[in-house]
């Protein structure tokens, strides 16, 4: 099934073959060695980039994702957010001043949003930039502490300028967050410059290699031009002029929360991969009494455990795929002013990016858990795989959060429909909510006849829990709003109720993406083992889900007991294609960072290796014998 | 500690919340203390310790694998003198909330099971030799048990040991590489002496797993003794101040009388001879499953409920109403139904706790009296509870770091080592898969012999009563009552179905083992629900038994009906399915529930406050009793190393690459 993926063969050549990328195993190696190392791999790669002259960005994507191995590095937010954000809201004078340096940089940059006291809510955050006419210059401030700014990465060490968001005050008037191009460290020294203090935020969960930073500013000075003007303005006499169209920002967000579902799908796939291999490798405990032990992937259990991830991390992976296409497609409307599919997608993508990401968190987890005390191990490569991947639960946009925009759209389009509107894209099924609004009851009272064997009548099925989901919170929010009078607390009072609305909405366009991907599938091997993938996935989804499709009368009790029975069929028909399913992933080991996962198998032996490299073992007696343990006995 | 009154500069967010609490806070500490008087012994003896700056914890979040290590076995020392200075001794009182206090960040925990191993396995020759030595230090023990190749599955483990008639030794081998020794705490870099269990065999006939005292290290140089190859295994998720370690063994000789020996024995004509019950070898697990509960699973859950609950009360996000503040996010009912039901299940495992304790104080004592009537019933108490609330306290712990967005990530916020070393807890004293399939099957095998007529076990007999017919409440409120929900979490539905599908497999030609295969999955989940209705049982009762005094009871009630009432909302399926809950019913359920989340909500704070933690034992920038979040995280995060001391990535490779000459590098 190779075919299904872009082909990433060249860099990873370019790069593996190369003995500049090599070092030591960074398990082994502290927190300021680790950021070392990635400095040094990042410098060497912006080099060799321009030397083999690839500039397309998914190439470079996968190039950088070879040179550090799917990790986070210290120049990330100068290539993925200070660059872009020049092109695209600096002015051409601007860019003539500061792209070329950082281009080549000699500026390197990160995009200081985050503050301490205030996250995904943006309108909170307190750091401000008040204009002075006399001077043409912005004094920028962190008023309190909770306005320090906080998490931006390379901002601890590596950066000499961040672009900064904050609160505009213009004629004594606030005018919102803007963007404005603050230095921070003397060119040359390195050193913060007079009213900044900068540093790095200390030790975290995992991006060890990440100076994730803060940023102190005391009537911190900067020209007029550098606030980023390509849309709203200050004029030298302190005038604003503000931006014609506030709806821009939604396709950044949009292509960003598509590489979050990218990301969802690659992390799911690396743990099992990693998960499967060594079920087949691990023997265990004994199935019939005097035969050999079994694989552990031959148990029920294990295969409940991760087939049903394995599942779940082709889905992600067409939906990132969708996504990415989907932008594609309408950014050239974008572009010509017609942003009238960008609501849409904009709220698909948050509840995606939030239902995606926490699937892929607990299923990394999942799968650590199913390798037992080894998948503790940092060998196993699990530890650092949900350590990196587990911030994108609250980056980019919590996810809570994130689901109750999906949410406020779903709403949005019920009230629509509820006063005779057509909605149309994702949501059309809630037109036939109308066409129920005469019986008294729910709507997916009415008969769905479910085939369970059938993708698409699954999909019918998931479309009919959503719509009974989206109209009983819309219900709940409108009887709250009859009880109550503030809109926010009926809201609140709903949220939980929301957030399920939205899941049950995600839930139904992965499995409906999942099953439409079918029919594009000409090799009919590989049709047939993902539509049992595709039917395991919507099964599964719906074995834990039975209350939802009980409740709203989509399935008898009956059918409850063959969707679970016929979940575990299906385990038992994946299982010969399970390493072959994972094969197809096409990780290289080097990658995958695994010593549970390695292609060869070779489990125990290369455990043994690897763990006689660990800093404890250097000696073979630890220093503490003489310092602690000897005077110890020597007293009592 | 204490009252807001002492501690000034207190938040006012969370000091406001403190002056709303319905109960007595203090009363609610003593009762979880067991009395007034523990308060008062566990509170001097955590003074004590915290004032000894030796025992500070406030720099290991950034130290290294070795000096995290390196700490471990000082304090591990230093506790040794200071345990002769206060007078508090291995078998006193003080002794669990010395170790409560530390946390576990401390080395030599192995060395106590590496006692109590031989104490519980050990003859009274036995104990005489080797306890006063373990006790002074002369020697450090470990426990090894676990190989590379096997964990849970005892029985398939690898080393052997053949008995030598003519040098009256044990000769002990690591066969192959899958046998070698693999994460025995204290064993990579610190014991002297471990517990090696191994295949037994004498005259060549193989009389299974057996444990061995071996030593190790040199007791002058402290090198690995001649056929020995010892080591740490490298970088874990946590633990990394323990020395896990790996162990080979080649031809390594031991005399006959360090076979541990209190129930079976090798004579000097290599007769084997045992006493009492095959699996009384298993009973020390049986009991470490249930003696971790307490301060590696439930503290925890109990700690990360603190910070996530104090720092929801800080943390304010966004507005609810116009023209407002910005409203706390403990105020958002998404943020209540995340945290709320990991405080109550944080209080029915502490309740739960204290019912295996005294379950297992009972057997122990039958035991050592030589009767093993209670063995399996224990075991499977012990089995499903550790799998249980390991997975729950886990998936809790989880959901109070991801509840605290960013900030939960940063390690200062304590959350992410809470997290990954209880998650360990699922997987040492057995996978719990495993687990609960053991409890299965003690649970199918009750289930048939009650549909036989059969007595069964009291904690089962639910097992055998009538099945329900519908549920009788009409009103938000009926699901309220005990009476009402306590009826959900008996039915046996799960059970009964299993054990009929695997009578209909095994009638229909299936082998018994591929049957059981086939139905685990559903039989995990059988045996779930049947620790699930334990743990409500148990709150209820206690429940009943609170005094009314002091609003205790009354917020408890609340807390057990949150427990109850989230649980029927999680597993609506099962619920729904055959009819024994309507539709309409599940939705007065979900209203009850979330109205619940609002109620406790107003005691959220003081709630965390009983479980009376210390500053310094949470260890945490979000979770501090005064609140004071974001200063404490700002001067924290500036004694980070990577802020004192100058990282040399700058002037190799940065400075280069600034100024451009990156074809230099």
């Amino acid at each position: 099934v190779r075919f299904l993926f872009s082909s990433a063969l060249s860099p990873e050549a370019l790069v593996i073959n190369d003995p500049d990328f090599q070092h030591e195993d960074l398990n082994f190696l502290s927190r300021s060695q680790r950021y070392e190392q990635a400095i040094r791999k990042s410098s060497l790669m912006v080099m060799k980039l321009r030397e083999h002259g690839i500039a397309d960005p998914d190439e470079i994507y996968w190039f950088k994702s070879f040179v550090h191995r799917g990790r986070p590095e210290p120049l990330d937010l100068h290539l993925g957010m200070f660059l872009p954000t020049l092109l695209t809201q600096a002015t051409p004078e601007q860019q003539d001043r500061f792209f070329m340096p950082a281009w080549n940089l000699e500026i390197i940059g990160t995009y200081a949003q985050t503050e301490m006291g205030h996250g995904t809510h943006l309108r909170g955050l307190e750091t401000t930039a008040t204009y002075d006419p006399a001077t043409q210059e912005f004094i920028l401030n962190s008023p309190t502490v909770t306005s320090i700014k906080w998490w931006p990465g390379g901002l601890g060490k590596t950066s000499n300028h961040a672009i900064v968001l904050a609160q505009l005050y213009t004629q004594g008037q606030c005018k919102g967050l803007h963007a404005f191009i603050v230095p921070i460290r003397q060119l040359g020294t390195h050193e913060p410059l007079p009213g900044i203090t900068v540093g790095d935020i200390g030790p975290k969960f995992g991006y060890d290699e990440m100076d994730n930073g803060y940023l102190k500013m005391d009537n911190f000075r900067i020209p007029r031009e550098n606030m980023l003007m390509k849309y709203a303005q200050v004029e030298p006499d302190g005038t604003y002029v503000k931006p014609l169209n506030d709806k821009l920002t939604y396709g950044t967000m949009v292509f960003i929360r598509s590489i979050i579902v990218g990301d969802s799908a690659r992390s799911l796939s690396r743990a099992c991969t990693i998960a499967i291999r060594y079920s087949a490798v691990r023997h265990q405990s004994e199935l019939k009494a005097g035969e050999p032990e079994p694989q552990i992937l031959d148990y029920q259990t294990q295969q409940y455990k991760l087939f049903p991830l394995l599942a779940t991390a082709y889905a992600f992976h067409f939906v990132g795929a969708y996504i990415k296409d989907t932008y594609r497609r309408i950014s050239g409307d974008i572009i010509e002013g017609d942003l009238s599919e960008l609501p849409e997608l904009h709220a698909l993508t948050a509840g995606l990016k939030a239902f995606t990401s926490w699937t892929a968190n607990a299923g990394i987890e999942e799968c650590r858990m199913a390798c037992g005390g080894h998948g503790y191990s940092r060998c196993s490569g699990l530890p650092d795989i949900y350590v990196t991947f587990t911030p994108s639960c609250t980056y980019e946009g919590e996810n809570t959060v994130m689901m109750l925009q999906t949410a406020r759209f779903l709403v949005k389009s019920y009230t629509q429909v509820s006063s005779g509107q057509r909605v149309t894209g994702m949501v059309s099924y809630l037109n036939d909510l109308s066409r129920q609004r005469i019986q008294p009851q729910h709507v997916a009272a009415r008969p769905v006849t479910v085939r369970i064997n059938d993708p698409i009548s699954l999909v019918e099925a998931y479309k009919a829990r959503a719509a009974r989901l989206v109209e009983a919170a819309a219900k709940n929010l409108q009887a709250e709003l009859n009880h109550r009078k503030s809109k926010e607390d009926a809201w609140n009072r709903t949220s939980v109720d929301l957030v399920r609305a939205s899941e049950a909405h995600c839930h139904y366009v992965i499995v409906k993406l999942f099953t439409a991907k079918l029919s594009e599938i000409s090799n009919a091997a590989v049709r047939a083992v993902m539509t049992e993938l595709c039917l395991l996935y919507a099964l599964y989804g719906i074995s834990k889900n039975t209350g939802d499709f009980l409740q709203a009368g989509i399935l008898t009790d009956t059918q409850v007991n063959q969707v679970n029975q016929h979940v575990k069929e299906l385990l038992a028909i994946i299982r010969p294609n399970a390493v072959a399913l994972v094969d197809s992933f096409d990780f290289h080991d080097v990658h995958l960072g695994s010593v549970l996962g390695r292609y060869d198998g070779n489990v125990y032996e290369n455990m043994f290796e690897w763990a006689k490299k660990s800093p404890l073992n250097k000696t073979e007696v630890h220093e503490s014998f003489h310092k602690h343990l000897k005077p110890m006995q020597a007293k009592l | 500690l204490g009252s807001p009154l002492k501690t000034p500069g207190v938040n006012p967010d969370l000091a406001s919340e403190r002056l709303t609490a319905s109960f007595s806070v203090e009363k609610l500490t003593a009762r979880l203390d067991g009395g007034a008087e523990h308060t008062r012994m566990r509170r001097a003896i955590v003074e004590a310790i915290e004032s000894d700056p030796a025992f500070s914890r406030e720099n290991q979040y950034f130290q290294s694998q070795n000096e995290r290590y390196e700490a471990a076995v000082r304090r591990a020392v230093h506790l040794q003198k200071k345990m002769r200075e206060m007078g508090w001794t291995e078998n006193g009182p003080e002794i669990k909330y010395i170790y409560r206090w530390l946390s576990g960040d401390i080395a030599f925990l192995l060395h106590r099971v590496f006692m109590r191993s031989i104490s519980v396995l050990g003859s009274d020759k036995q104990v005489a030799k080797w306890i006063p030595l373990a006790t002074e230090h002369q020697i450090i023990g470990s426990y090894a048990q676990t190989e590379l190749g096997h964990g849970t599955y005892l029985q398939g483990l690898e080393t052997t040991a053949v008995f030598d008639i003519a040098t009256q030794e044990f000769l002990l081998n690591t066969p192959k590489i899958s046998a070698m020794k693999w994460w025995p705490g204290d064993m990579g870099r610190s014991a002297t002496h471990t517990v090696v269990f191994a295949q037994l065999y004498v005259h060549g006939k193989c009389y299974g797993v057996h444990p061995f005292i071996v030593q190790i290290r040199s007791l002058q140089d402290h090198s690995p003794r001649p056929g020995v190859t010892v080591g740490d295994i490298g970088p874990k998720m946590n633990f990394e101040h323990t020395d896990n370690g790996y162990l080979m063994l080649q031809n390594v000789r031991v005399p006959r009388e360090n076979m541990l020996s209190r129930f079976c024995e090798v004579q000097p004509d290599g007769t084997y001879v045992r006493w009492g019950s095959q699996k009384i070898n298993y009973f020390t697990m049986t009991t470490v499953r249930i003696s971790i509960l307490s301060d590696e699973v439930i503290l925890p859950l109990m700690k990360a409920c603190t910070i996530a609950i104090r720092y929801s009360a800080v943390r304010r996000q966004s507005k609810l109403k116009p023209g407002e503040q910005e409203a706390k996010i403990l105020d958002y009912q998404t943020q209540q139904q995340k945290l709320l039901p990991q405080l109550a299940a944080a209080y029915a495992f502490h309740f739960i706790n204290i019912y295996l304790h005294e379950l297992f104080d009972r057997g122990y004592q039958e035991i050592q009296g030589r009767n093993f009537d209670s063995l399996p019933e224990l075991h499977a108490f012990s089995s499903g509870f550790k799998a249980m609330v390991t997975q729950y306290c886990t998936s809790g712990v989880e959901i109070c770091l991801r509840a605290c967005g960013g900030h939960g990530y940063s390690l200062l916020s304590g959350l992410p080592s809470l997290y990954t070393r209880v998650l360990a807890s699922c997987i040492y004293e057995g996978e719990n898969t495993v687990l609960f399939l053991q409890t299965a099957r003690f649970l199918i095998k009750c289930f048939m012999a009650a549909s036989a007529g059969q007595p069964i076990p009291p904690s089962v007999t639910y097992l055998s009563s009538a099945k329900p017919g519908k549920c009788p409440a009409k009103d938000k409120l009926d699901f309220l009552s005990p009476d009402v929900y306590l009826k959900f979490f008996q039915f046996s539905r799960l059970l009964s179905s299993s054990a009929a599908k695997l009578q209909h497999l095994i009638q229909s030609g299936a082998e018994k083992h591929e049957a059981w295969n086939q139905c685990t999955v559903q039989l995990v989940k059988a045996a779930q629900a049947h620790c699930h209705y334990i743990t409500v049982k148990i709150f209820v009762e206690t429940v009943e038994k609170l005094d009314n005094k002091a609003g205790i009871q009354k917020v408890m009630k609340h807390l057990c009906d949150l427990f109850a009432l989230h649980g029927i909302f999680s597993n609506a399926g099962d619920f729904l399915y055959d009819g024994y809950l309507s539709g309409a019913q599940m939705d007065l359920v979900t209203a009850s529930y979330l109205d619940l989340l609002a109620v406790i909500r107003m005691d959220a704070v003081p709630l965390v406050d009983a479980f009376d933690f210390t500053d310094k034992s949470l260890n945490s920038a979000l979770g501090s009793y005064d609140g004071q979040v974001y200063q404490r995280l700002y001067e924290w995060a500036q004694k980070s190393p990577t802020n004192q001391q100058v990282s040399p990535a700058y002037g190799k490779y940065l400075k280069p690459l600034l100024q451009n000459r990156l074809s230099k590098l």
